[in-house]
């Protein structure tokens, strides 16, 4: 190429201050690299880019493309302004499913880099926000060839459109102290069992799964995930009241009160007299705070599993919703465990599947029909940790309640005898 | 095609426990505590005694093949060859060896990437595609990210807010940047220009019908053709037309705006997860470094470390002071749009004498 380069005046501002600058990087594609496909291609995306810069629009279309035997996993990009830009008028993006956690070896990423210099324009992103890996802008012959290559070494397409997309799990066990499940199992567990739902777009719309060790939930999945699966713990904290003490002696008591003792969302916790701490395992509500201020002196408990919470989402179309409780703790040890976590998603997703509108979240399905249609669809027993608080309408008909107060009462002893083994 | 096509390998999701350094994978699932001996820096401690220090970095999140090698190279000089990606796409290598870390920091500065984004700093902003890559954006992303990291950079190098702040983008109302701490959102503020020449060609009209949250949208005959028309009293701007329907011009140079949100905050820790609250709007779409939506942010943050205690995340600060106070300390103003007439918003009306004064 006879190296003209697109003014980019304004992109050039974004080559100064002290973050990393993206377009110094697209830049560098397009004076360095040695392949020149490569070169006219970062030159075409930055004029494109200054274009959009200087009128404030958006230029790129979507379309169709997909790889043999799938039905997404690729976003197609073409552009409106492909005659003034002509060699990234094609730039569509792979979204490709990363190991659980987000955990390489430099010697994949180097894999991966030469794949997608090969085939793709040089650019990607660790991740994109549903946590796939982002590789951005190839023409729709490369999109196949890179795939065929980077399939053949064990990375395969995440989700794009209404199918399974995409999972994300937290760092968790790998390093993470307060972790109470095994992350990484779990997410592949989940994605894996659904992965002709990830390559075939048939569902009413999109549907997430997302998994964080403990109520911090680092990925946000109740807020972001159709299927959230959270670790917690149902016995009582470890503390370790040596610690504790060496917490107040070098923070002080006063410090500890005021951020650990008067924080507590359910009171649940309290400095004695002799500066240890006792906890009502009965009342914490196992937000995390006193942990996460106290990392060496108190420990999630040793009866550890998972809470589920369904149909978390953003705005469109009825606004954000937040995931709700439908399995307050559910074991994550043995194989069978883990089976039941999957037949539980089979199940929400067949019902969704089944009864959810065009374009409507597992979520807004729920807002429709209401949790305990749901509940009663998906095989599940309702349970007071499923509300903020009960009913304060009296607007409904209630000639069952002998029954139901009966159902209740008959599983309260089940579980009674089974915990008495 | 000429050439036989090949059958995918339907593998899914890849183990993570192949990519992961040795000493997590011995010690998963026995980590006993950390602590944070310096901004940017993590030490993990296990039962069994092994200790890990983790160096966090930000990038520039697009990555030129250059740029992930170069972290790469870092990689294999200083921390074994293995790596970790954060959920707002920091790179981070872990060591054994104490002695690496002041190197492997050092390397990470001198190559351009920063150091920092533990704990209590302002971590890196979570973005999305924008004008770079996506079909719907009302701005970009990458350049609003850019231009804001540059001036909060001192607040990822370093742990001075009381709690962590997560800052999110999106570069349209679909908001595929999520929940922050503080929100830079686009906000659209004048309904769809329909560009009826094209509705008839690209578009399956009942689908972009039943798209429309407040049923705006009615199917009509413009010069003779099939088009749509839409009822601008009811429109709320909001562009869920427009990913369906090209030709519902919703993004215009002058009108989409921007809005700015606090108080969203994914985590359990003390209060239950938030969703994060419109504080600004009317903010001009700036290219290329957004000033005035910085502004902003630096002023909210401002008063957020000032006002707020140790461990307060902003939705709790704003909980403790109540919203009037929010206000006058950010100077911001108070208007009609702030109060909420989506379906539930009584919830968010105050039923109370509870009033600072
Ligand atoms: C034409 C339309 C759209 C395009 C091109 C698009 C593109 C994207 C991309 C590239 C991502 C990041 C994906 C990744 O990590 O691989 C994303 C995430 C996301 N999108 Fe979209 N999107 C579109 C429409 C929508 C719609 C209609 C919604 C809403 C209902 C939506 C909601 C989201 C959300 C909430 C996320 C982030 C969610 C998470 O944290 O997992 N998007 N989108
Ligand atoms: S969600 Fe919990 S377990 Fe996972 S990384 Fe965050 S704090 Fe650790
Ligand atoms: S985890 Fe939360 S609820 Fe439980 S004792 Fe600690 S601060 Fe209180
Ligand atoms: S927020 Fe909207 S415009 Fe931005 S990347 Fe997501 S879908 Fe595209
Ligand atoms: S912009 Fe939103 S409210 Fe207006 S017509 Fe389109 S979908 Fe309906």
């Amino acid at each position: 190429m006879a190296d003209k380069h697109h003014e980019t005046p304004m992109l050039d501002e974004l080559e100064k201050g002290p973050w990393p600058s993206f377009v110094s990087g697209i830049k560098r594609l397009r004076d360095q690299h040695e392949n020149e496909r490569i070169r006219g291609m970062a030159n075409s995306l930055l004029g494109q880019l200054e274009h959009s810069y200087e009128t404030r629009k958006g230029y790129w279309k979507g379309g169709t493309v997909s790889v043999y035997g799938y039905g997404g996993g690729i976003i197609p990009r073409f552009s409106e302004v492909g005659h003034a830009f002509p060699e990234s008028k094609e730039f569509h993006t792979l979204r490709v499913q990363p190991p659980a956690s987000n955990m390489y070896t430099t010697k994949i990423l180097r894999q991966l880099a030469d794949s997608w210099e090969k085939y793709g324009s040089g650019l990607q992103t660790f991740h994109g926000q549903t946590g796939n890996i982002m590789f951005i802008g190839t023409d729709t012959e490369n999109t196949q060839h890179f795939f065929d290559e980077i399939n053949s070494y064990g990375f395969d397409l995440g989700g794009a459109g209404p199918c399974v997309r995409t999972g994300m799990s937290c760092v968790g066990g790998a390093r993470c102290e307060m972790s109470c499940c095994s992350e990484q199992v779990i997410h592949r567990k989940l994605l894996n069992n659904f992965t002709d739902d990830v390559h075939r777009p048939a569902l009413p719309y999109k549907f997430k799964f997302k998994i964080s060790g403990c109520p911090n939930d680092c990925q946000n999945a109740i807020e972001r995930s159709d299927f959230a699966v959270i670790g917690t713990w149902r016995d009582e904290m470890q503390i370790d009241q040596d610690e504790v003490k060496n917490y107040v002696q070098t923070k002080g008591r006063e410090y500890i009160i005021e951020n650990v003792i008067n924080r507590c969302p359910t009171n649940a916790i309290c400095l004695n007299d002799d500066d240890t701490i006792t906890v009502k395992d009965h009342e914490c509500v196992r937000c995390m705070h006193c942990l996460n201020v106290m990392p060496k002196a108190l420990h999630p408990g040793m009866d550890k599993g998972v809470t589920i919470l369904i149909g978390g989402k953003r705005t469109l179309k009825i606004g954000d919703l937040m995931g709700t409780v439908v399995v307050p703790f559910m074991k994550l040890e043995t194989e069978e465990d883990y089976d039941r976590l999957v037949e539980l998603a089979e199940e929400v997703i067949d019902f969704w599947a089944e009864n959810g509108l065009e374009h409507e979240r597992c979520g807004e399905m729920i807002e429709r029909i209401g949790l305990v249609n749901f509940l009663e669809g998906i095989g599940v027993d309702v349970d007071p940790n499923m509300v903020n608080h009960p009913r304060q309408v009296s607007y409904i008909r209630m000639d069952g309640w002998d029954e139901e107060a009966e159902k209740w009462y008959r599983r309260k002893l089940e579980e009674k005898h089974q915990a008495a083994g | 095609m000429a050439t036989e096509m090949r059958e995918p390998i339907e593998s899914g999701c890849p183990d993570a426990f192949q990519y992961m350094h040795p000493v997590l994978r011995r010690n998963y699932r026995q980590w006993k505590w950390h602590d944070h001996p310096r901004p940017g820096v993590l030490r993990h401690v296990a039962y069994s005694g092994e200790t890990v220090w983790t160096v966090k970095a930000g990038t520039q999140r697009i990555l030129d093949v250059f740029t992930l090698r170069k972290l790469c190279d870092i990689g294999d000089q200083y921390a074994d060859g293995y790596v970790h990606f954060t959920l707002r796409s920091n790179i981070e290598f872990m060591v054994t060896d104490e002695a690496k870390v002041e190197p492997l920091i050092k390397a990470l500065e001198d190559a351009g990437f920063v150091v920092g984004g533990t704990a209590n700093s302002v971590t890196m902003i979570s973005h999305t595609q924008g004008w770079l890559h996506c079909d719907i954006p009302g701005t970009d992303a990458s350049g609003v990210v850019k231009a804001m990291m540059d001036e909060l950079v001192d607040e990822f190098r370093n742990c001075n807010m009381p709690n962590r702040v997560h800052i999110t983008t999106s570069c349209c109302q679909i908001n595929c940047g999520g929940q922050g701490d503080i929100a830079i959102n686009v906000q659209h503020t004048k309904p769809p220009k329909i560009n009826h020449d094209l509705v008839g060609n690209v578009c399956e009209r009942p689908s972009v019908v039943a798209r429309c949250p407040v049923a705006a949208i009615r199917p009509a005959l413009v010069n003779g053709k099939p088009s749509l028309e839409v009822d601008e009293k009811k429109c709320i701007c909001c562009g869920a037309c427009f990913p369906p329907c090209p030709p519902m011009q919703i993004n215009d140079a002058e009108h989409t705006k921007l809005s700015i949100w606090v108080g969203g905050n994914h985590s359990n820790a003390r209060s239950k997860p938030t969703f994060h609250k419109l504080v600004a709007s009317g903010i001009p779409n700036n290219p290329p470094r957004w000033p005035e939506a910085t502004a902003i942010v630096k002023r909210i943050l401002k008063a957020y470390k000032e006002g707020a205690k140790d461990w307060e995340r902003i939705n709790d600060w704003i909980e403790r002071i109540g919203w009037p106070r929010f206000f006058e300390v950010t100077n911001l103003p108070f208007t009609k749009y702030h109060v909420d007439n989506w379906k539930g918003a009584r919830n968010s009306l105050n039923a109370s004498t509870h009033i600072r004064f």
